[in-house]
């Protein structure tokens, strides 16, 4: 690999862009070199910004020599595309959203671009996020950057690989059942969705709102700190957005983990996981006991009853917010006679198959008759989850899992298998759940070179102890990232 | 709910609810996928619920309240901007009333 600045992380480059020691230029235009060179191989980005994002870099570079730049100033990002961006057009990886071009920025779009950051383009995904590995994009699959026949794990593919791949030094993805920590285990990265409510999802498309949660992928834990410290925080425009304080999140990077209690669920080492995946897990749960913290088996017993439930209330809510999708006011319209012919007809081409069957199995959910045995048992259910959680949190501090029972898996290896392709959410689900924060960081490799990912989970606006926890892992140095072959 | 076996019948109906054209093709294959998630989630019914309270709110409680002060400005042509179809200030539909 070149030793091109895109190669930095953001607390590196951006210490760097301050001491003038280099340009935000510079660094802009090497992630875009690096984007040029990789995309025909990854397929990270549905839209690159080369000219938005030169001149973001030359504000930047104004204010950096005026001082006092803000952290993420001159910083180059890659956005999930299914964040509004003002002026850039805005897909959610479908053909219903193909020429949709928003005129407004969500707010943390908003509050990126009052940084100073740079956005270098918008990342792929699974058609509005549904999906673990990015082959539902209207606009063809995110690769892995580790092995291109394997996929980059989803929905947030094309935010895991462009960061991997060095495209860009940090990214947004969203996170509703582990879109965020299975494409950031399988890509190599760090991934940290957020609790549920601390960070605004004003102008985020909406999948399952009761679940979905914005997030930041990094290169390093401290980076995870560093962006989610502007992503964070209240928001007058969602009204789900927690005034709670935000905390410093650097401050919280000490390095000590001197009596953590960490929690080890039975329940996540389960028959038929890929052994490398749990000896890595293992072999990371004993560097923080020689770190000084102390592990205790702990039991989350509805572990098994997640995925259903997920199924039943992330597909009713998406097909109440996919039904907006109508064809008069924005988006794809397809030729017809009357309204109802116009809605249908619209849809059926501008949706994709997987947004189709989770439309069909969340309206059937809520449809009269079946709401009390199918929604309303998913949602009883969940109230069990949420309930392990908490007694489990009495045991413990933070909870660590691994992220998914196997690395990368293959393209197309599970596209005809619906069901399959939702068991590899297994580990990330119940999270989501219960509204709590979940962080991904590498922790190991498998035997064909394929990042292996821990999951660490705390409690409700406790990021603090996972970032600290993450970040101690790694400045033990016990495992280093490998370079992605692309 | 157990042993449950969507017909076609049911799948044209939640279709039509859902406001979605589908192929015979997509009937099928919409039914097969559907039964099949429906036998795996019928695994909830091993849990007893009848005592469990169904989670409504995962935030905080409460909804935060602001004064009504109207802080955006008018944008209809941004609005407007991405019409399918538009005649002047408005979006064209096809005509709802005989």
């Amino acid at each position: 690999m070149a030793s091109g600045l895109n190669n930095l992380t953001i607390a590196e480059a951006s210490a760097k862009l301050r001491a003038r020691e280099i340009t935000a230029t510079n660094l802009t235009r090497d992630c875009l070199d690096r984007i040029a060179a990789a995309e025909p191989k990854l397929h990270a980005f549905i839209t690159v910004c080369e000219k938005e994002a030169l001149d973001q870099a030359r504000a930047a570079d104004t204010r950096l020599a005026a001082g006092n730049a803000p952290a993420l100033c001159g910083i180059p990002l890659g956005i999930k595309d299914i964040y509004a961006t003002k002026g850039v057009r805005t897909t959610c990886a479908s053909r219903i959203l193909e020429n949709f071009v928003p005129p407004f920025d969500a707010t943390v779009i908003e509050r990126l671009r009052a940084e100073g950051a740079v956005f270098v383009g918008k990342t792929n995904l699974d058609e509005f996020a549904m999906g673990s590995s990015t082959e539902n994009s209207a606009f063809g699959p995110t690769l892995n950057p580790h092995d291109t026949e394997r996929v980059s794990g989803g929905s947030s593919g094309g935010s895991a690989a462009a960061v991997a791949a060095h495209e860009c030094l940090g990214s947004l993805g969203t996170d509703t059942g582990g879109s965020i920590r299975e494409p950031a285990s399988f890509c190599g990265v760090v991934g940290i969705k957020p609790t549920y409510s601390r960070v605004s999802r004003y102008g985020v498309i909406a999948y399952a709102s009761s679940l979905d949660q914005v997030g930041p992928f990094t290169k390093s834990v401290r980076d995870a700190a560093i962006l989610l410290q502007t992503l964070a925080g209240k928001d007058v425009c969602d009204s789900t957005c927690s005034a709670r304080p935000v905390p410093d999140y650097e401050l919280a990077l000490t390095g000590d983990v001197k009596g953590l209690r960490i929690g080890v669920p039975r329940e996540f080492f389960v028959e038929g996981m890929q052994p490398e995946v749990e000896k890595s897990v293992r072999s990371a749960l004993k560097n923080y006991e020689s770190l000084g913290a102390s592990t205790v088996e702990i039991s989350l017993p509805h572990t098994g009853y997640a995925i259903a439930a997920y199924y039943l209330v992330a597909t009713a809510e998406a097909s109440a917010n996919l039904a907006r999708y109508d064809g008069i006011r924005y988006g794809l319209r397809a030729n017809a006679e009357d309204n109802i012919a116009l809605y249908e007809t619209t849809r059926a081409q501008g949706f994709g198959a997987e947004v189709k069957r989770r439309i069909m199995l969340g309206t059937f959910a809520l449809s009269a008759g079946y709401y009390d045995a199918y929604y309303l048992k998913g949602q009883k259910v969940r109230t069990l989850i949420r309930n392990d959680f908490e007694r489990a949190f009495e045991k413990c501090d933070l909870i660590v899992t691994p992220v998914a029972p196997a690395t990368a898996f293959k393209i197309g290896e599970k596209m005809n298998d619906p069901l399959t392709m939702y068991l590899s959410d297994i580990f990330t689900i119940s999270v989501n759940l219960a509204g709590l924060p979940g962080m991904a960081m590498p922790c190991g490799h498998d035997s064909n070179n394929l990042p292996i990912g821990m999951q660490l989970i705390a409690p409700p606006f406790a990021e603090e102890t996972i970032l600290r926890a993450g970040d101690a892992f790694e400045r033990t140095g016990a495992f280093k990232s490998r370079s992605p072959v692309v | 709910m157990a042993g449950t076996k969507i017909t076609l019948e049911q799948v044209r109906h939640v279709a039509r609810l859902a406001r979605l054209e589908l192929s015979p093709q997509d009937e099928d294959r919409l039914r097969a996928d559907m039964d099949e998630m429906l036998a795996y989630v019928d695994k909830l019914n091993e849990l007893d619920t009848s005592n469990v309270a169904p989670t409504t709110q995962v935030g905080e409680a409460g909804t935060p309240m602001r004064d009504d002060v109207v802080t955006n400005q008018p944008a209809a042509a941004a609005m407007l901007a991405n019409a399918p179809l538009r005649d002047r200030d408005y979006f064209k539909v096809p005509k709802i009333i005989e």
